[in-house]
This record gives C-alpha cells, sequence and structure tokens, in this order.
C-alpha cells in the first residue's frame, strides 16, 4: 500500500508543480487567450488539489462557478474585441519594478506568518470532513443572516448592472 | 414484490454479473501478486470498462441515428457494410483514420491541435458517476451531481479553443454562439435537478436511484407533477447542451458550414464528433437516473433497465432531429430565459409543497399552480403582433 500512497503523493506534487508552470504563463505570454487558458488551467489545477485534500464539495464549486461562468465570461470578453485576441501584448511595462518591491515584501510577511503560525496536526483535524449536508445546515442556520445579506447584495449588483445597461441604450435610441 | 426466491435469485446473478466478473478477476489476480497491484487493477479495469463503453457507445449512436433518421425520411439508411449496416461505423473509424489532417495556416496551430483533445476529457469523465446499474457506479461520489454539472460546464472551454484557433469567420461565430446557448441552458438544467436533490436530500447519484424504490420498482420521480416537469425542462435543456437540433445554431449547417468544427478533418473532427454523442449518452444516463428511477425496474437486470431507459430517450432526440425545424437565434435565447427559468424557479416551491402536504391534495395544488402558470408564461412570452394594416386607397 506504501508504493500507492507514494504514487498519490507524486501525483499531487506533479499537480502543485503544473498549477505553478501554468499561473506564471497566465503573466508571461503574450497572446491574451493563451493566458486566459492558463488561468482556467490553474483554476482546473487548483480544483483537483481540492480533491485531493478531500474537498471535493469545494473543487466541484470551483470548477462550476471559476471554470464554468467566470473564464467563460473572460473568453467571450477577448473573443468579442476581436483584435485583442490575435495581437500579442507585452506584459511587463515601467512600474514592474516597483510591483516586484511591493510583492516580495507581502511575500516576506505572509511567509513569515505561516512560519510562526503552529499548525496543530491532530487525528480530530486529520479526520475532519465537511459533508455537504452540514455545510447546508450551517448555511441555513448558524449563517443564515450573513448569507441573506450576501443575496440582497448580489441582487442589486444584478440590478444595478441592468439599469445601467438599460440607460445607455435609451440615450442613444431613436425615441 | 411478490416472486418466488429462486427467481429473485436468478434476477440477482445475472442482475450483478458483470461486478461479479470482476471482482473474480480481482480474486485471481490477488493469489499470487502483492496487495497494491490489485487496487491497481480494480481501478485500470472500471477505467479502462468505462474508456471502451464511451467510444462504442458512440459509434454505434451514430448508426442508430442514421437508421432511424432514414426510417423518418422513408429511406433504409447505412445497409451495404455488414449485416444491416453493422459494421458501418467501424468502416467510418477507418476511413476518419487514414484522411488527411489538414491545419489553416493562419491557425494558432498548438490549440488547434488541443482542442478536440481537451474536449474529450470533460466527455469522458462524467461517464465516472453514471450508475448503469445496481452497484455500476464507477466512483460513488457524495457529490455526484454536482460533480457532472460541473464537469461538464468545462466543454464550453474546448469549443472556445477550436473556434478561435481556426481564424476563420464561420468558426468563431459558431463559437460565440455555443456560448452564448450553453450559458444560457446550464441555468434552468441545474435548478430543474434542484427538486430531485431536495427529495431524495442528497448529491449522490446511486442515493437519487436507491430513493426511487417502491411497489414494482416503479416509484420513480417523473410521476410526479415537479417531477414531470423538472424532467421536460431537464431533457429540453439537455437537447440544447448537446447542440442537438432543433437547438443546433452552433452549427446550423446552412448558416454556418459547420461552426467550431469547420476547419477540422479526419480524426480531429471524429474527437469532436465523440464528444458531442457522448455528452448525448450522459445527458440521457442522467435524466434517466434522475427522473425515471435509473436502474430501477421490474423483471429485468438492472442495467438493461438502465441502457433501455437511456437509449429511449436518445430515440426521443434522434426523433426531435427528424420532425423539428431549427430554432432562431431570438427564438432559443428568449425560450431559456422567458420561459424554461420561470418555470424552473415556479417548480423548487411546487416540490416543497410535495414534501409538506398529504398526496392527493398536492397533486391538486401543483396541477392548479402549474396550469396558471404555465398559461401566465405563454400569455407573456406571446410577441406582440399588429394588426395588419388596410390600405383602402392603395390599388
Amino acid at each position: 500500500m506504501e508504493i500507492l500512497e507514494l504514487f498519490s503523493k507524486i501525483g499531487i506534487y506533479a499537480t502543485m508543480a503544473l498549477v505553478l508552470v501554468f499561473a506564471l504563463g497566465v503573466v508571461a505570454l503574450r497572446n491574451l487567450f493563451h493566458c486566459a487558458l492558463c488561468l482556467a488551467a490553474v483554476l482546473i489545477g487548483t480544483a483537483m488539489i481540492y480533491v485531493a485534500l478531500h474537498a471535493e464539495f469545494l473543487a466541484a464549486v470551483q470548477i462550476l462557478v471559476y471554470v464554468g461562468a467566470v473564464m467563460t465570461l473572460v473568453i467571450f470578453v477577448i473573443m468579442l474585441t476581436e483584435h485583442l485576441g490575435g495581437k500579442t501584448i507585452r506584459q511587463t511595462n515601467r512600474q514592474s519594478p516597483a510591483a516586484i518591491i511591493g510583492l516580495s515584501g507581502i511575500v516576506v510577511l505572509l511567509g513569515t506568518l505561516l512560519m510562526k503560525t503552529p499548525w496543530p496536526v491532530t487525528a480530530k483535524a486529520l479526520d475532519a470532513k465537511v459533508s455537504v449536508m452540514s455545510l447546508g445546515k450551517a448555511l441555513m442556520g448558524t449563517y443564515a443572516f450573513p448569507f441573506e445579506v450576501i443575496s440582497v447584495i448580489l441582487i442589486a449588483c444584478l440590478i444595478g448592472a441592468i439599469v445601467i445597461a438599460k440607460k445607455d441604450v435609451s440615450e442613444k435610441g431613436p425615441s | 414484490m411478490s416472486m418466488p426466491p429462486f427467481l429473485r435469485d436468478i434476477e440477482f446473478a445475472v442482475d450483478l454479473s458483470l461486478v461479479n466478473a470482476k471482482g473474480w478477476c480481482l480474486d485471481l489476480l490477488g493469489h499470487f501478486l502483492p496487495d497494491w497491484t490489485v487496487v491497481l487493477a480494480s481501478i485500470v479495469i472500471s477505467g479502462v470498462a468505462i474508456l471502451a463503453l464511451g467510444p462504442l457507445v458512440m459509434m454505434y449512436l451514430t448508426l442508430l441515428e442514421r437508421k432511424v433518421i432514414g426510417r423518418i425520411q422513408n429511406r433504409y439508411g447505412p445497409n451495404r457494410v455488414g449485416k444491416w449496416g453493422l459494421l458501418q461505423p467501424i468502416a467510418d473509424g477507418i476511413k476518419m483514420f487514414t484522411k488527411e489532417d489538414i491545419v489553416p495556416a493562419q491557425a494558432d496551430k498548438i490549440v488547434h491541435f488541443l482542442a478536440p483533445v481537451v474536449i474529450v476529457v470533460p466527455a469522458l469523465m462524467v461517464f465516472l458517476v453514471v450508475p448503469f446499474g445496481e452497484r455500476m457506479t464507477a466512483v460513488n461520489l457524495n457529490i455526484g451531481l454536482l460533480y457532472f454539472i460541473a464537469v461538464s460546464s468545462i466543454t464550453t472551454i474546448p469549443i472556445f479553443m477550436g473556434s478561435w484557433a481556426s481564424r476563420n469567420k464561420y468558426s468563431l461565430l459558431g463559437g460565440m454562439r455555443t456560448a452564448a446557448q450553453m450559458i444560457s441552458y446550464e441555468i434552468p438544467m441545474t435548478l430543474s435537478v434542484v427538486p430531485v436533490i431536495m427529495m431524495s436530500q442528497s448529491l449522490s447519484t446511486n442515493t437519487i436511484v436507491m430513493t426511487q424504490v417502491g411497489d414494482l420498482d416503479l416509484h420513480w420521480f417523473i410521476f410526479t407533477p415537479w417531477g414531470l416537469v423538472g424532467f421536460l425542462i431537464y431533457f429540453l435543456c439537455a437537447v440544447a447542451e448537446c447542440n442537438r437540433p432543433p437547438f443546433d445554431l452552433p452549427e446550423a449547417e446552412s448558416e454556418l458550414v459547420a461552426g467550431f468544427h469547420t476547419e477540422y478533418s479526419g480524426m480531429k473532427f471524429a474527437l469532436f464528433y465523440m464528444a458531442e454523442y457522448m455528452n448525448a449518452f450522459t445527458l440521457c444516463g442522467i435524466a434517466t437516473t434522475l427522473f425515471l428511477g435509473g436502474w430501477q425496474g421490474p423483471f429485468f437486470p438492472s442495467w438493461l433497465w438502465f441502457f433501455g431507459k437511456t437509449f429511449a430517450l436518445i430515440c426521443v432526440m434522434i426523433w426531435f432531429r427528424g420532425t423539428l425545424p431549427r430554432f432562431r437565434v431570438d427564438q432559443l435565447m428568449g425560450f431559456a430565459w422567458k420561459f424554461l427559468l420561470p418555470l424552473t424557479l415556479i417548480n423548487i416551491p411546487v416540490a416543497a409543497l410535495w414534501f409538506f402536504v398529504p398526496e392527493r391534495l398536492a397533486w391538486l395544488y401543483s396541477i392548479a399552480i402549474f396550469a396558471v402558470s404555465f398559461w401566465g408564461l405563454v400569455k407573456l412570452n406571446c410577441a406582440f403582433v399588429p394588426e395588419k394594416r388596410i390600405y383602402p386607397l392603395a390599388d
């Protein structure tokens, strides 16, 4: 059985490495469409890591929301602006040195925080599995109020988007 | 169900014959190989069964479709290769393999190559959670249904890749139409499944089938008002999801040549086709699982029931193709957003009503609600047709 565990470990690390490679592709490739595809690959890879960590529900939702909906919209926008899709563009500009300095600061900060946090690996923590049912009960019970607030905000956003889109048409329209 | 015990035993044995065959193979291996190879072999057997089933189903679906369409159009269909044309799919396969693979000069070579390869992956992956029979689900995920919806939603991305990398106007238009259609129809499809989840209180496809057990194994969800409406919505959305007529706008031959796969030939084209047919099969399989009781049914072995119901649904899809003309784009979008979506939203509270109200009363209430909402939606969707003007002095 140890051999199987070794295989799965190799698989997980290979997935992580691939995710990093694709993430590099998102910021380094010159064609916007390729970048978008790399981003989709990164999101799918992340979902695979979730599956390996026994968070299947999170993985499914990640794929459904990010790959199925958000990435489709991103690619749709790139394809609608036709010359953006075919053209190659530079991914760096004059602000990149400053960005690197800022980013390395954040990396150092996060790194020290990660190192300092004691990660309690107990048998209870290892066995913890969040089932869909308990998630649903928590959303409808303990966290019902924030859940409802978020849905109200979302509906407000949707209505706002419709109002903004509609206004444009009536101003330009013939009537 | 009253049945002599020996008949029951025979039924059970036939039912699990395939499962038992796998167990027997594994036992044999276990005698002279280490433990971990047996686990690996178990994975490989299930995997190979699925990988073989996908293309096989696709090959014979094309033959079935050509035969049935032929009969609808009052001709024989393929009947030259083998008895009743049974070897036609194999001849087609050989033809596809030997054809020249043409890549447009301006195309994005890598993405153009990747698109048909990637599109097969989700189409095969969804086979994992389809319950083909009793104890014949490859992986009994506890989020099975959500997994199916999530994985099948990836399909839009390879279609985009193919249409964009071809650098062809027809391909691009086909890709755009696909995206619009798939996004629109995914919403009513996902919502039409919600009542089933509410009733079975589980996302596992196996458990959903198990909750449809009843007298004579005929306690299917389709025999309830919310199940019937949910099934009709789900099935219409499934037809739209796999781009089949009357929703085949992405590949409308008369307008777009072949839509997103215009620039593909040979085996790459075959892969697109394979993904499409496998999607049609899995969507019908999931419809069977959710609403038609999956592998539940009297007398016959469970996998026979599953395949029978699934192929019946596929025949309905072929029947659609033989009968209905293609939609217009605005009709297509309007149908999803203005008709199916409100109806699914009404369907969810009706299912809740079914849960809390005694059965007779629930039938009455739900029929009343559906009648009123159907009438209202049809009224609201009626386009305003101005009266025909009469010009008395014109002639």
